[in-house]
């Protein structure tokens, strides 16, 4: 089966005082009906990967590959006209922090209604319908109370799930997710990621998880993307995180603390300056 | 931090919803009302203090107001008599009593230079300062709120730096000159706008005055060649302070909107797959709205002030003429009467703007 | 400057307090001398400072001397502005009114912001019913209509050059205590005061020796910002005849006597605008720079 977004050697960059910023720098990958973990520290190019995607990067920002297509189309600098058809519909983002990535002066209702509205060209009626049929998907358990809301009278988990409705409202293919659960509580944070798991592969959705956190990516993702200043330097399933190859990524594996293996000093993450350059460990 | 969640147990968050109004509704409305009678006292101290500070400055000036009363060839027993009449043998707290109890009766004493009290002076010439403000205001709206939006969203481009120096020497050009340099250049050399005043003579007075507004009272009577001719001297000073009021909503639009289109939910609205005019417009632009506000309720404040300069240039009869051939005139009266009632004015937009705010922004507490 | 002097300020590990001040002083100037408007602003108002200094030995002619002989010429090689009413040389008076100029803002550019710093830091520090007090005061100065209440002071006074300069400047501080205000806020709570305080430091050396130099840099961009506004208003009560009485070459009051020619004889007016205008213009493009110099944050913009 052809995957739903095939990329290859994507290159971001930005103009600066000294040069130009390679924010990514070749990186490559296909994605199928699956749940993809892109890992990485801040900086590493993950974030700027999924905008690249979504065609967010803004001039000056310059976006390159040799290959980037959405279900055998290229959708490489497309205009942006027919960029926009095909953001909401077939590839969404949830990001960060409901609390800034929600309009504050609109209801929740008319925030879920617009971009379904927009892709489907259906009646307000319909779409009020569906926004209901969306918040309850999400387990909101009274719809029409919270689709009168403004944001800011919802809580941080609920504002996610709103979040998530919104991005899924208009049925896309791909959900890029960077790093959904970071701004959370702890507590809600399960629950979140349960409802997002579930529509998604209820849907039969690709799923792009970008975060920091190497033991949430591991339980909740089928495969691994592990990326450093802009390359991917590792990819591997993620049930078989712990044989990881490569130094990065075990370093990484090794600055947690772990239970059943309990050790005096947590090891401080060693980089070098050669992984920069050097290729992607091979998958076994 | 975490707010309390809709779905939490009951007694946590919010109570359950009663009746057909969402009660997130109802609960944000008795919130705004009672942070209105709030208003309402701090509103009241400073119409307090600035009953005050005109009552200070009409003590410490050097005129003996008996005398300007009573002229110069009274004699001593006359003197007294109206000293006492006054009140100012009084404590001086009596006075202000005294002071304060006129004003809010609407009684400013009567002006020495028109012989009318100074209420009906104003009652008169304060429509044409409006008039002029109004106008004023609506052009610095229409052109200033969209040249800003635009500046901000092609943020270093040609327009946001035409933007830049538009309001850069709207901040620098002395408006007096402007309106002397726009008057030898329109009126003096081209001749395509009436001159100094509000009227020319042959129309003056011919209009029944309704409103106050020389526009508006022109087109209730139907008489266009009235108005064209009030529009013709109007045009040039009104497009003036437009000129100084776009600088400022401008560049303050500018600056909110740097500020909104940074922000996550513009990234959302994107993402949704918005059109750039959508997203400007429907999401970045709404979340300025309120502080815009504020913004053009500042602006318009200081025309009805600037229009102490402008009405000077143009003879327009107005407030800020009022004031200033009083204040030469030594009419002391006259000046506090209209001090008061410009100061007055600036507290009610301060208001208005607190008030539309809090109606305005759901987050308002 | 040597390649050394330069490194020495450049440094990044400054060896004592004076080089590392000096290195900070040095780096806000690259800053400064890299926004190329700010340096034009800056440039004028150096040569403005010049000319009001040296007045008598550059304008051609006595400001003063009239000579209706001569009256309302228009600019020509022996008057390069033309001369006015009474058949003074415009130039030399808006040469000699520098003076006047400089003296109105310096002096307004004093008074406020210390009228300001003073109940600003003292309202946020003291806070409860002082703060309360103070900030009320504030609020109601600031719902006046600043040239109107300045218009009143100048009438209950009586006009003249100081009593603008008073009006000014009675008229101008609420901001400058707002501002302060806020900053003590921030600073009042940080741990240094705290520690200062265990050392036994009184509110009054609390106050001069730690919150006060930490105001005064918002507070002078802020000054530098407002220097256009001031001396526009300036102007203003010179046009209404409230500020520098006659013969005294005030820009403002100049203005005001062209008025009446303004159809025939254009330049009695329109000479004194253009400097007024010059002398703003490089009061905002000094601001603008100052201010992503000394507060980068409002640098954003």
């Amino acid at each position: 089966m052809s995957p739903l977004l095939s990329v290859r050697n994507l290159r971001v960059s930005f103009p600066t005082r000294s040069g130009m910023f390679e924010a990514v720098r070749g990186v490559s990958f296909d994605l199928g009906r699956e749940r993809l973990g892109v890992v990485g520290e801040s900086g590493s190019g993950k974030s700027m990967t999924g905008r690249a995607i979504l065609g967010l990067v803004r001039p000056p920002g310059r976006v390159e590959a040799e290959r980037m297509e959405l279900g055998g189309e290229s959708i490489l600098n497309l205009p942006e006209a027919r960029m926009r058809r095909l953001r909401g519909s077939r590839i969404s983002m949830v990001m960060q922090d409901p609390k800034f990535s929600l309009n504050p002066v609109m209801t929740v209702g008319r925030q879920i209604m617009e971009g379904y509205r927009l892709h489907t060209g259906k009646s307000r009626a319909a779409a009020r319908d569906k926004a209901l049929e969306m918040l309850a998907a999400v387990q909101i358990r009274d719809p029409e109370r919270v689709f009168h809301a403004y944001p800011h009278e919802v809580s941080g988990g609920m504002g996610q799930r709103i979040m998530i409705a919104m991005m899924l409202a208009p049925d896309p293919e791909i959900l890029i997710a960077d790093e959904p659960t970071s701004a959370l509580d702890v507590s809600v944070r399960n629950e979140v990621l349960r409802i997002m798991d579930r529509l998604v592969g209820a849907r039969g959705m690709g799923l792009i998880f970008i975060s920091h956190d190497l033991n949430l990516v591991a339980q909740f993702c089928d495969r691994v993307l592990i990326m450093y200043a802009g390359r991917v330097v590792e990819e591997l399933p993620a049930r078989d995180l712990h044989a990881a190859k490569h130094p990065y990524t075990q370093g990484l594996l090794n600055s947690l603390p772990r239970l059943d293996r309990p050790v005096e000093r947590l090891a401080v993450l060693q980089r070098q300056e050669g992984w920069r350059d050097a290729l992607p460990a091979e998958t076994p | 931090m975490a707010q309390p969640d809709i779905l939490g147990p009951p007694g946590q968050g919010v109570p359950p919803p009663a009746g057909g109004m969402p009660s997130a509704r109802r609960a944000r409305l008795g919130r705004r009302l009672r942070s209105l009678a709030g208003i309402a006292l701090s509103l009241a101290l400073t119409l307090l203090g600035l009953l005050l500070v005109t009552f200070v400055i009409g003590r410490i000036m050097p005129i003996d107001p008996v005398l300007k009363v009573v002229g110069e060839r009274a004699t001593q027993a006359q003197y007294d008599a109206a000293y006492q009449a006054m009140g100012l043998d009084k404590p001086i707290w009596q006075q202000f009593l005294r002071y304060m109890a006129e004003v809010l009766r609407g009684d400013f004493g009567r002006s020495i230079s028109t012989g009318h009290p100074v209420a009906q002076d104003l009652l008169r010439v304060f429509p044409a300062t409006v008039e002029l403000a109004t106008l004023g205001t609506l052009i610095g709206v229409c052109v200033g709120v969209p040249l800003g939006v635009v500046a901000a969203a092609r943020r270093g481009g040609w327009i946001d730096q035409v933007a830049r120096v538009v309001a850069l020497v709207g901040y620098s050009m002395p408006i007096f000159w402007l309106g002397l340099m726009g008057l030898l250049l329109f009126y003096g050399i081209l001749g395509w706008v009436g001159g100094p005043g509000r009227q020319g003579i042959i129309y003056d007075g011919m209009v029944p005055t309704v409103t106050g507004l020389i526009l508006i009272d022109s087109l209730v009577a139907g008489d266009w060649a009235a108005f064209r001719d009030a529009f013709s001297h109007i045009v040039l000073p009104a497009s003036l302070l437009g000129y100084f009021s776009l600088a400022y909503i401008s560049r303050m639009t500018r600056s909110f909107m740097l500020e909104q289109l940074s922000a996550e939910y513009v990234v959302t609205a994107r993402v949704k797959g918005l059109s750039e005019g959508r997203v400007i417009w429907g999401h970045a632009f709404r979340n300025i709205l309120v502080p815009l506000i504020t913004v053009i309720a500042l602006s318009f404040g200081s025309l009805l002030e600037g229009s102490v300069l402008t009405e000077i240039v143009f003879s327009w009869p107005g407030i800020g003429q009022y004031i200033t051939k009083a204040l030469l005139a030594g009419d002391m009266n006259a000046v506090l009467g209209g001090t008061v009632v410009v100061g007055t004015c600036f507290v009610a937009l301060n208001l208005l703007s607190d008030i539309l705010y809090r109606l305005l922004d759901p987050r308002a507490k | 400057m040597t390649q050394t002097t330069r490194a020495w300020l450049l440094s990044d590990a400054p060896q004592t307090r004076r080089q590392a001040r000096l290195g900070a002083l040095y780096q806000g100037w690259l800053t400064f001398r890299a926004n190329r408007l700010a340096m034009v602003g800056l440039a004028i108002l150096v040569l403005l400072v010049l000319v009001a200094a040296f007045a008598p030995w550059i304008a051609p002619q006595n400001p003063y001397a009239q000579n209706l002989a001569e009256r309302l010429r228009p600019p020509s090689a022996q008057h390069w502005l033309g001369t006015d009413a009474l058949g003074r040389d415009i130039l030399s008076r808006l040469i000699f009114g520098s003076r006047v100029t400089l003296f109105i803002v310096g002096t307004v550019a004093l008074i406020a912001p210390v009228i300001g710093l003073f109940v600003g830091t003292v309202a946020g520090f003291a806070a409860g019913w002082v703060d309360q007090v103070l900030m009320r005061i504030t609020d109601i100065f600031l719902a006046f209509p600043k040239l109107i209440l300045a218009l009143a002071f100048v009438a209950a006074l009586g006009p003249s050059i100081g009593n603008a300069v008073l009006a000014l400047a009675l008229t101008s501080w609420p901001p400058y205590a707002r501002l302060a205000r806020a900053e003590t806020l921030t600073i009042r709570n940080a741990d240094y005061i705290a520690a200062a305080r265990l050392q036994g430091a009184g509110p009054l050396r609390l106050l001069i020796g730690h919150v006060w130099p930490l105001c005064v840099s918002s507070l002078i961009v802020r000054v530098a910002l407002d220097m256009a506004g001031i001396i526009l208003s300036a102007a203003g009560l010179g046009f209404l005849g409230l500020g520098a009485q006659p013969p005294m070459p005030e820009w403002g009051a100049m203005i005001s006597d062209g008025r009446s020619y303004i159809l025939d004889f254009w330049w009695v007016a329109a000479m004194p605008g253009m400097a007024i205008f010059v002398v703003s213009l490089a009061f905002n493009l000094l601001g603008d720079g100052l201010r992503d110099v000394l507060d980068p944050k409002g640098a954003r913009e």
